[in-house]
């Protein structure tokens, strides 16, 4: 088993003809996904190689049976692509794309949870599967098939701590990349809560960044809620000065708040171990399941 | 995205809050002649920088003649303010607002900021205007006041009758309440704001509501669909190096260390920042150089972090879908092309790494390798106090 995304999960790609749309597809399609469709407004009745580009997304479902999106679109025209992906009746949606203004994200993240679509993003790497599918931009061969989850706020350094696991020989079931943004469509608490009803995820990697309370939270939920299965953590941005976002929107003090020791220090009360450095995730992780390597 | 006070005044106002009457002015002369026009006997000259706390650093004089408004507006202008949060090095004023003297009878806070948690605009109140919302949080947690709105029905009237009996507005004040805070909502959501403060709000003499300092802060990622609030941005209170990288697309930010860096993904870079600082370092910036950085991506983030003279550099890559062997061509030329004179730490790790490794190593430039990002930050380290060489 895994989270959120499996082998049998038909994708389509909206914004599949764009430069990052037609190389993930293909890197997509290249990893074992079923890449089943793509949709680029007036490019309809086209192909990317062998996979069908539609107009709409109502379209792509009704040829395709399309479960999921991966979304391409430039940042201004999120807002359309996700709630049009919903309305077609798409459950699992992933949006990669940065820069989309917060407030349109606050529009459509009620619209989201209530018909239960799982998005995740934007401004995420994405999900993936190791051995089964992935639908984002990650690089599929640094993943190893296994019993840890990942979830992360990051990009490359959430690629940095799987590179880590898998040269240790420890493989992953799901690793999911939440995004950098403030408001996002997955938090770490909907992954965790997945994560605890999945048998075959026996341990977590969480790696958070400053802003917000989101790792806070979680390490209380995790405590309550899957005191079971063994979390370790890292948290970015121990050197960030307050007031300034470090690239990510999300990734900001303000007023004090949201700093990388006061989560580091929760963390740990609440009985997660914290690697000192991005270098000893891995390592962390493989000391507290008893793992020799 | 920041603003100034005068702009975001001009821009509130056009949401019918209301502010005091008040004139930009460059020179001592043009403050004078501002200072005329708005009439009356009592003039508060406003330095115009982005940073708070200017009336702790002196930079808001409160001025009872036209020479008093020419004499003080020449002691702001051209000099560098210092206040709380500027630094010690202060930042050069430009510019002053000049605005009439208010009979002021109560001093309050109104603030306006996303919650993350709850996914709502928060409206903050307290009735201890004048003060850094930070300090009464710490200390007076009870004296805010907060009510969170729905963003899909947005402010109701309860919100503000709610505010209004907890700030103790009564009457036509309370009234000029529902005027004042739709207006600052509507302003909020219709300019993608990220913050709004308004700090003091005053209450006049005469129960009047107007905003006496107004602070607005904008999403970037908002700014596409705003060219009038983007047309307010003032690079000259923006770090020099810092609108360099924004010119390439780079997510820079200066910081006070040596060490300098260049990474790709921001939670990849904030994390070898930490790095270095946990090796002994201090890095010198942030730098995420993003997913598709070509040469001269690169070339032009090596000259950014170059002209802030640190002692050694670290590039940090974890290359996914960008390959190591693409980045190696983009540092090599780079290292080449600006005549790099410090010692260079490249750690490259992920696809085609090989490939990339033996670009470095056939490039005859002193360039010192490092396998894993430990190893990198103990060598850049290193390296910053003189004791690494390359070979």
């Amino acid at each position: 088993m895994a989270i959120f995304l499996d082998e049998n999960a038909r994708v389509i790609v909206q914004g599949i003809t764009g430069g990052a749309g037609s190389f993930h597809t293909r890197q997509m399609v290249q990893y074992g996904t079923r890449v089943v469709g793509g949709v680029t407004p007036g490019k309809g009745g086209t192909r990317l190689d062998d996979v069908p580009v539609f107009d709409t997304v109502r379209q792509a479902v009704k040829a395709t049976g399309a479960t999921a999106t991966a979304i391409f679109v430039p940042a201004p025209f999120c807002k359309d692509a996700i709630l049009e992906a919903v309305d077609a009746g798409i459950r699992l949606v992933v949006c990669i794309t940065e820069g989309v203004p917060v407030l349109d994200m606050l529009a459509v993240k009620p619209i989201v949870d209530r018909e239960g679509v799982r998005l995740i993003g934007p401004n995420c790497p994405g999900v993936i599967s190791p051995g089964k599918a992935k639908i984002g931009i990650m690089p599929g061969h640094i993943h190893l098939p296994g019993h840890v989850g990942v979830i992360s706020r990051s990009g490359t350094l959430t690629y940095e701590a799987v590179d880590q696991l898998t040269k240790l020989g420890i493989g992953q079931s799901t690793c999911i990349g939440i995004g950098g943004d403030p408001v996002q469509g997955t938090n770490f608490m909907d992954c965790l809560s997945a994560f605890a009803g999945d048998p075959d995820t026996r341990a977590v990697v969480l790696i958070g960044e400053i802003g917000g309370s989101a790792e806070e939270k979680a390490a209380a939920w995790v405590r309550d809620h899957m005191p079971d299965k063994p979390v370790v953590a890292f948290i970015a941005g121990q050197t960030a000065p307050p007031g300034r976002r470090m690239g990510h929107a999300g990734a900001i003090i303000s007023g004090g708040k949201g700093t990388a020791k006061e989560k580091i220090e929760c963390l740990k009360d609440h009985g997660i171990d914290v690697a000192p450095t991005p270098a000893d995730i891995g390592a962390t992780l493989a000391r507290r399941i008893g793992h020799l390597g | 995205m920041k603003i100034h006070e005068y702009q975001a005044k001009a821009l509130l106002a056009s949401f019918g809050v209301e502010v005091p009457r008040g004139e930009l002015a460059r020179t001592p002369e043009e403050a004078r002649a501002a200072a005329q026009r708005l009439g009356g006997g009592v003039w508060v000259v406003k330095a115009q920088v982005h940073a708070g706390g200017r009336g702790k650093g002196g930079g808001i004089r409160v001025c009872r003649s036209l020479d008093e408004v020419s004499d003080q507006a020449g002691r702001l202008i051209g000099r560098p303010l210092v206040t709380p949060q500027t630094g010690p090095k202060g930042r050069l004023v430009r510019k002053v607002y000049v605005e009439e003297g208010l009979a002021i009878a109560r001093e309050l806070y109104l603030g306006m900021i996303l919650d993350r948690e709850t996914r709502r605009i928060v409206v903050m109140a307290s009735t201890e205007g004048g003060m850094e919302i930070e300090e009464v949080a710490a200390r007076t947690p009870e004296k805010i006041l907060k009510e969170y709105v729905d963003f899909s029905v947005g402010i109701q009237p309860f919100h503000v009758r709610n505010l209004a009996v907890g700030l103790g507005l009564t009457g036509e004040t309370a009234k000029k309440a529902h005027r004042f805070i739709a207006g600052l909502y509507r302003a909020f959501v219709e300019k993608d704001a990220s913050l709004v403060e308004i700090n003091p709000l005053v209450v006049t003499a005469a129960g009047d509501l107007l905003a006496l300092d107004a602070k607005m802060n904008f999403d970037d990622n908002a700014l596409f669909r705003h060219k009038d609030v983007h047309a307010l941005r003032d690079t000259d209170e923006e770090e020099p190096l810092e609108v360099r990288a924004s010119q390439f697309d780079l997510s820079y930010i200066k910081l006070d260390g040596d060490i300098g860096n260049l990474v790709n993904g921001a939670g990849l870079a904030m994390a070898t920042m930490d790095i270095i600082k946990h090796f002994g370092g201090e890095p010198a910036n942030f730098l995420d150089v993003g997913g598709s950085a070509d040469r001269e991506k690169v070339k032009a983030a090596f000259e950014i972090i170059l002209a802030d003279r640190p002692k050694a550099i670290l590039v940090n890559i974890f290359g996914g879908i960008m390959k190591c062997d693409t980045i190696a061509d983009g540092v090599v030329a780079a290292a080449r092309e600006v005549s790099l004179d410090v010692p260079l730490v490249v750690r490259l790790q992920g696809t085609h790494v090989e490939a990339g490794r033996r670009i470095l190593a056939e490039s005859g430039l002193p360039i010192i390798t490092a396998e894993t990002m430990r190893e990198a930050a103990e060598k850049v380290v290193q390296a910053s106090r003189g004791k690494v060489r390359a070979g």
